[in-house]
């Protein structure tokens, strides 16, 4: 029998390590992290630390969500407690180890609080040891930095930052905080004990009674209730069963499942096999993109590591179960997020939806009975089966349970990954845990649920995030994409963006999907343009009255491909048109009837001229002008012919004063 | 004792098989496609079929320094379009190209998912955030420096 490993048995006994050995410095560096430039803190962090000689470990842990403050890093020295430290550059890098390790001066222009572990930051006695006074502990140089921090006689905790205090963290509880490669930290924090429960406690039906009375419903976006999925794959009849979990995240504008595979892989592998124990399934396989390098990485450590300590393979924990998984690399097509395409590709095929039923749970891959999930539907699977399912049922609305993680971005002031109780406010969201519209402009809306989502007006920002509320608003949970917009986005504009995503992913099965979208597109291409553009061969539409009607056949075209479109894809591909009509139907009457761009992002129909104030006279723009409507002298000024210009922008996108303006 | 059952294996899968080959050579040389299709016991034509239904794939030789411009809706609201048209021009070349010296080769993704750091773009293996149009001469000299 395989050795048995040591779980802690329940919940309540987990406590994180509170002392380290030695310095311990834990730098975010998921994808964002590494995109704001974590390798090179982690080149200066080691260079400094060689110098000084100083015995230190340097760990690579996953999103703490607060990409505004990448690169953050952790400084966690022995005695002290764990402090959050952002945003971290190769410059105030040498400063936070010549101020905190040398000194024991706290630079509270870059603390973002004592991080989560601790409920409160720790007692005197804690401190005892240090060769920094109370008085000093208490009078460090704390000020209101850019973390605009209420920092009051006592260091604060990063659970009151103005973007962590409305946050509930179920699924993102260890992200960031442990080593993701590391099996002991996810132990520590109470890993694996929902297994243990689910195998030494639970029959498989106790285990699926427990999912369905948490309420979970599928966190990838239609919100099908979990525990019913479950019993559905436990009653078909047939042999062998699958689990699979759908790790295809094509939503642009969608990170959720990135963040959690690279910031705590465990979750994932143990939430799918508590799901194999229960529908009585033996393999698995996680379907992850090819475009998630990381992510691929810690899974398959994640996956060696599980097998290694016998919580994959033969005889799980020493019992009569078994269960293995197996990794499969997405090639790139956003239809393989549904789930009969993904079961395609994961077969080897192209990856093409079929009609619904049969169901997977009756015939999945290889034809077998398959239970899908997507990523963050297994992650919270853990918990529900670690504290009971009534523990999560307490958490959200009546009809929505617990929590729901959301990707913020676009023109939010605090960008991030985020976890909030379902039925918080959309307003909340925005306005509290991100801080507000970048450069306090005006919000304009908020795009949820990705290219099969819609977008909210401000009107309905107090509509609560539950499943439900969201579709009578127009949009869907979906997978938890939230791009905010401002007055500088066009929403037609949006609506465009998303077709032509949708129009390049369709996998060309069937007509209404692959020739509707392609119209739908084509006929919002006209709007955007002047009339007779592109030689009137898209449409005939000139007067006014005949572009305003091309509103009403976009109305008609959208639902029809609603209507009769073959799979998900295709069926909810006309929603960010159908949503923004709904609600900024004047934008596109403004479009349409006055050829006129009233956001400015409509290339074709703005006006270009050059400010002389800041014009440099570089020549940059007459160089690129590919129609020859710049003219002027090097070192003077330059001015646009409007009568030869053909609206391509490109001299508003090359030049370096912002001298180009376009209204 | 329940074991643990693996799929049925008959044939290797056509996928699996192109993603070897293309970890290779960076794209899928025409006699690779050719024999990937005879070891799973598929016709060209179907290997192809597949090939190109994935954005993955690429069928012709990458650059040196792939470039890859994230098109997803955050960067679109952040300008992401600008960096692709400052690209266009500094190399001359349109999304699915090399550039003559082989250097550089530029393509768009769906989603990077690197949203909250758009506008985005991988240089090889580097992950730029943030980036604006001004930035990218920058950038390309640093990879063109590097040879």
């Amino acid at each position: 029998m395989a050795q048995v490993l040591q779980i802690r048995p329940t919940a309540q006994q987990h406590r994180p390590r509170k002392v380290v050995a030695q310095p311990h410095f834990l730098v975010g560096a998921g994808t964002c992290g590494l995109a704001a430039g974590a390798e090179k803190v982690i080149q200066v962090l080691e260079a400094e630390l060689a110098i000084r000689g100083t015995p230190a470990v340097i760990k690579r842990v996953g999103c703490m969500g607060m990409c505004k403050w990448e690169v953050m890093v952790d400084v966690w020295l022995p005695g002290r407690p764990r402090l959050s430290f952002g945003p971290v550059n190769e410059k105030n890098a040498k400063r936070l180890l010549h101020e905190y390790l040398d000194n024991g001066v706290v630079p509270g222009d870059m603390l973002l609080g004592v991080t989560p572990g601790y409920e409160e930051p720790p007692s005197l006695e804690e401190m005892e040891g240090r060769s920094i006074t109370e008085e000093e502990w208490l009078t460090a140089p704390i000020q209101p930095g850019p973390n605009e921090l209420p920092v009051v006689g006592r260091l604060p905790l990063l659970k009151d930052h103005p973007m962590m205090r409305h946050q509930l963290r179920i699924v993102l509880q260890n992200c960031g905080l442990i080593d993701p490669e590391s099996l002991e930290e996810y132990l520590e924090r109470g890993g694996y004990a929902g297994l243990q429960r689910a195998l030494f406690e639970l029959s498989p039906e106790q285990v699926i009674e427990e999912v369905t009375i948490s309420g979970l419903r599928g966190r990838g976006g239609a919100g099908f209730p979990t525990g019913k999925k479950w019993a559905l794959a436990r009653q078909a009849k047939g042999s062998p069963k699958y689990v699979i979990c759908n790790a295809d995240e094509g939503d642009p504008g969608a990170f959720m499942d990135r963040s959690v595979l690279e910031g705590d892989p465990f979750r994932i592998l143990e939430g799918m096999t508590i799901s194999a124990y229960a529908i009585g399934a033996s393999f698995g396989f996680i379907y992850v993109r090819a475009e998630y390098p990381l992510a691929v990485e810690r899974l398959r450590k994640a996956i060696e590591s599980a097998r290694e300590h016998g919580l994959l393979g033969e005889n799980i924990l020493g019992t009569s179960f078994s269960f293995d998984i197996e990794l499969k690399i997405g090639a790139g097509a956003f239809v393989c997020g549904e789930e009969t395409a993904l079961i395609a590709s994961v077969e080897g095929k192209r990856g093409m939806p079929r009609p619904r039923p049969p169901y997977p749970a009756e015939r999945g891959v290889f034809g077998c009975p398959t239970n899908i999930n997507n990523v963050e539907t297994y992650a919270n699977i853990p918990d529900i089966v670690k504290r009971g399912g009534k523990w999560f049922a307490s958490i959200g609305t009546e009809k929505s349970k617990g929590t729901k993680v959301f990707a913020l971005s676009g023109k939010v002031r605090w960008s991030g990954l985020i976890e909030v109780p379902m039925g918080t406010s959309i307003r909340d969201i925005v306005f509290k845990i991100g801080g507000g519209i970048e450069g306090d402009r005006k919000f304009k809306a908020v795009q949820m649920g990705g290219p099969s989502g819609g977008c909210l007006p401000e009107a309905l920002l107090d509509t609560p995030v539950d499943y439900d509320s969201l579709v009578a608003a127009g949009a869907i949970m979906g997978s938890g994409g939230m791009v905010v917009m401002d007055d500088t986005t066009c929403m037609v504009d949006v609506a465009r963006f998303f077709l032509n995503f949708t129009r390049e992913e369709s996998c060309g099965q069937c007509t209404p999907c692959r020739e509707g979208i392609a119209r739908l597109y084509n006929l919002l291409e006209e709007i955007t343009h002047r009339p007779g553009w592109n030689g009137g061969r898209l449409g005939a539409a000139k007067t006014a009255e005949e572009r305003a009607a091309l509103l009403e056949e976009i109305e008609r075209l959208g639902r029809t491909i609603r209507d009769t479109s073959l799979c998900g894809l295709g069926q909810t591909a006309p929603s960010p048109v159908l949503s923004t009509l709904r609600y900024f139907r004047d934008e596109y009457m403004t479009h349409a009837v006055e050829a006129r761009c009233p956001a400015g992002r409509c290339s074709d129909l703005l006006t270009y001229s050059i400010d002389e104030a800041l014009c440099q006279g570089c020549a940059q723009c007459a160089r690129s002008c590919p129609s020859g409507a710049i003219g002027g002298e090097k070192g003077k000024k330059y001015h646009i012919n409007p009568d030869v210009c053909i609206r391509c922008a490109l001299c508003l996108r090359v030049c370096n004063f912002g001298a180009v303006k376009a209204v | 004792m329940a074991t643990v059952v693996s799929p049925v294996k008959t044939r290797p899968s056509i996928i699996v098989l192109l993603q070897e080959v293309q970890e290779r050579y960076g794209y899928l040389p025409r006699e690779e496609v050719a024999r990937c299709a005879r070891a799973a016991g598929i016709s060209v034509a179907q290997a192809y079929g597949v090939a190109s239904f994935y954005n993955f794939f690429k069928l012709s030789k990458p650059g040196k320094y792939p470039i890859r411009v994230c098109t997803g809706t955050a960067c679109h609201v952040q300008g992401g379009q600008g960096l692709l048209e400052r690209l266009r021009s500094e190399l001359g070349i349109e999304p699915g190209e090399t550039t003559p010296d082989g250097l550089f080769s530029l393509e768009t993704v769906a989603c990077l998912g690197a949203c909250s750091m758009s506008p985005a773009m991988v240089v090889g293996d580097d992950v730029y955030g943030r980036v604006t149009p001004r930035e990218i001469p920058r950038i390309l000299a640093r990879y063109r420096r590097r040879g």
